[in-house]
């Protein structure tokens, strides 16, 4: 079986991010870039499926600029196989991207697509299922457990009101949630290994994919700040605040 | 113009971030068509029509609808989608799983999370969890959006009377089969929906712990919260979690116990109108957000909290 995993580089998430001072993005000069950490989920599934002895072989992908070949080496050095770059501009769209991811999964024959659920800087939760629509694949969203035997994944999800399990026919798409692993570090030598493992680079016409976007960015504003409040010395003193001053406690 | 709403509900009840999906439609302007896809669902229909600002509500009543597979549900819409110049669904996970869908399907773009409606064409999103504020306009024929229920007030359940079209479509995907489903249970207001919250970190220490946070949400009518870190340490389930990866909540009154306040907590929680923080450590980051801070130790704190209420 082979999986196919994406992975985006996105700003680390330990990172306080800044508006541009003219509203026109998120400043990301000299700011530390780290893999998503819903990907990094992805790729230690994939590895964990491979060391079953389920999946045969892990084929990372990325969309974007030359950075995210950097990316895809750490997906390397953590056990993926065999990397491919699909070459844009960074920043495209959720359809664009899952059109490019479409069209590798469909030129690799990949038998499982594992993506992050969420990318933490544009928060879209969107792309997987994207994926799943445009390839007519079964989707299982926010997984917290995947179990693939007998051309099937059966999939435990993360919803609102509490756990779901679904049974999923092979090729299909699923997105991680945070319970579903803890992802591993890579050693220094896994570095070392991964710097000669294949890395292929690729470009949107390969798979006659035309990218554009509908959508067009208005502005990128902070968030109002919320005035600083104050400290109380003690319960009492708090109820009485939250009874007099806010009026939220009667 | 028409818009459409894909309503959330259990089958019985209509869910509450229906009502302010439906105020984020009648913001857009236009008709509004309420979709009701699921089985055995008479109920929720009833409750439909009933409210206020629907003008039409499609009932699709059938066994293949009922656990909301997305790969069933995306097709319906598409299949209703002509006409419609808008397609909304609350930013629940089950908006989110099935709407990217519905977008992909008909060729365009999705907008996540919208909190605000500037104009037809024009809304405003959360990005890097709350951090900065995304003003985006698409061109495209439709516009499918997720709604975060908190930016918007819920419309009046009652005073309207919207006519009911019955929908024929049995769309069943062979590909994906509902399996089961662990649903949490309690007498508590719904997370996203309660006036007031009370949620704990981890420095409830276990989720015997989390039995002290009862009897202040009793007193209160509050629901119950956490941060990350107390579901990953196993001391409550992950439906209770709050922030940019879990649910986000806006209540009249917030209290966090034992937890730090990180980033990705606050995207969660930080519209709330009151915030009360309660964490021993003097310089925990919570304490910037928070308009009334109690540095003590919560399992003193807390009793006395709930003694004093
Ligand atoms: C201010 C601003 C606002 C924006 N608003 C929108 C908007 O409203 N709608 C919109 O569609 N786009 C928007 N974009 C573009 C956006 O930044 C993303 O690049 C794009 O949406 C890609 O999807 P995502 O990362 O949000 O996907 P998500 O759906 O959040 O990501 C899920 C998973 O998809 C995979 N994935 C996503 N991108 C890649 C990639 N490049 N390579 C490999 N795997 C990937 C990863 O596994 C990831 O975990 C905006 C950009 C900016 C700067
Ligand atoms: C991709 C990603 C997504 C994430 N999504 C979320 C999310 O949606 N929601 C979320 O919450 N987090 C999320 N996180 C995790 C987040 O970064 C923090 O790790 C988490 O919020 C910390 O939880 P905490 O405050 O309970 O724990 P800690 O940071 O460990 O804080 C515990 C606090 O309890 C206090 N304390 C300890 N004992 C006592 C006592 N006896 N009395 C009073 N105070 C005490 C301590 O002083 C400390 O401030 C995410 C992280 C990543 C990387």
């Amino acid at each position: 079986m082979k999986v196919l995993v994406s992975v985006k580089r996105v700003i680390d998430y330990n990172v306080k991010v800044r508006v541009k001072a003219d509203h026109s993005a998120v400043d990301l000069t000299n700011v530390k870039m780290s893999m998503n950490p819903f990907c990094e989920i992805a790729v230690e599934e994939a590895i964990r499926l491979k060391e079953k002895g389920v999946a045969d072989e892990v084929v990372v992908v990325s969309v974007g600029s030359k950075s995210c070949q950097e990316t895809l080496r750490t997906a390397l050095a953590l056990g993926a196989d065999r990397a491919i770059q699909v070459e844009t501009e960074d920043g495209l769209d959720s359809l664009s991207v899952a059109k490019l991811l479409a069209g590798v999964a469909k030129d690799e024959a990949a038998d499982l697509i594992i993506m992050g659920k969420q990318s933490i800087d544009s928060d879209n939760n969107q792309t997987g299922q994207m994926v799943a629509a445009l390839l007519d694949y079964p989707q299982a969203t926010f997984a917290s457990e995947v179990i693939v035997e007998n051309g099937e994944a059966k999939v435990t999800r993360e919803i609102d009101g509490g756990l779901q399990t679904l049974a999923i026919t092979l090729p299909a798409v699923v997105t991680t949630d945070l319970r579903l692993n803890e992802p591993r570090f890579a050693s220094l030598p896994n570095i070392m290994k991964a710097k000669k493992k294949p890395l292929d680079v690729k470009t949107p016409a390969d798979f006659g994919v035309e990218v554009g976007s509908n959508v067009s960015i208005v502005s990128v504003t902070p968030p109002p700040e919320r005035a600083a409040g104050i400290k109380v010395g003690s319960v009492s003193e708090l109820v009485d605040k939250l009874k007099n001053e806010a009026k939220v406690v009667s | 113009m028409s818009i459409l709403v894909l309503a959330e509900h259990d089958n019985q009840s209509l869910k509450p971030a229906t009502l302010n999906t439906i105020t984020a439609a009648s913001q857009i302007g236009g008709d509004v068509h309420l979709l009701v896809a699921g089985f055995e669902c008479q109920t929720v229909i009833a409750q439909a029509s009933k409210v206020a600002g629907v003008s039409k509500v499609l009932s699709a009543d059938n066994a293949v609808y009922e656990h909301q597979l997305a790969e069933n549900i995306a097709k319906l819409v598409v299949d209703v989608a002509e006409g419609y110049s808008h397609i909304l669904a609350p930013a629940t996970t089950t908006g989110k799983n099935t709407l990217p869908r519905v977008a992909a399907l008909l060729d365009v773009a999705q907008l996540s999370d919208v909190i605000k409606v500037e104009s037809a064409d024009t809304f405003v999103r959360p990005i890097y969890a709350g951090n900065a504020i995304a003003t985006v306009k698409s061109s495209d024929s439709v516009k499918v959006i997720t709604v975060r229920a908190t930016g918007f007030d819920a419309a009046a359940d009652e005073g309207g009377d919207a006519q009911t079209e019955v929908l024929s479509q049995v769309i069943a995907s062979e590909k994906s089969r509902f399996v089961s489903e662990q649903l949490a249970e309690s007498d508590r207001p719904e997370l996203t929906a309660a006036s007031v919250v009370i949620s704990g970190g981890r420095g409830m220490g276990s989720g015997d712990n989390f039995k002290l946070l009862d009897g202040i949400a009793d007193k209160l009518g509050a629901a119950i919260g956490a941060s990350r870190a107390a579901v990953d340490a196993g001391f409550v389930p992950n439906d209770l979690q709050v922030g940019q990866t879990g649910k986000t909540v806006a209540p009249d009154l917030y209290i966090a116990v034992g937890i730090s306040g990180a980033i990705q907590h606050l995207a969660g929680m930080k519209d709330s109108k009151v915030i009360v923080a309660i964490n021993k450590d003097e310089d925990a980051p919570i304490f910037q957000v928070a308009d009334y801070g109690l540095v003590a130790d919560l399992f003193d704190a807390v009793p006395e909290l709930e003694k004093s209420l």
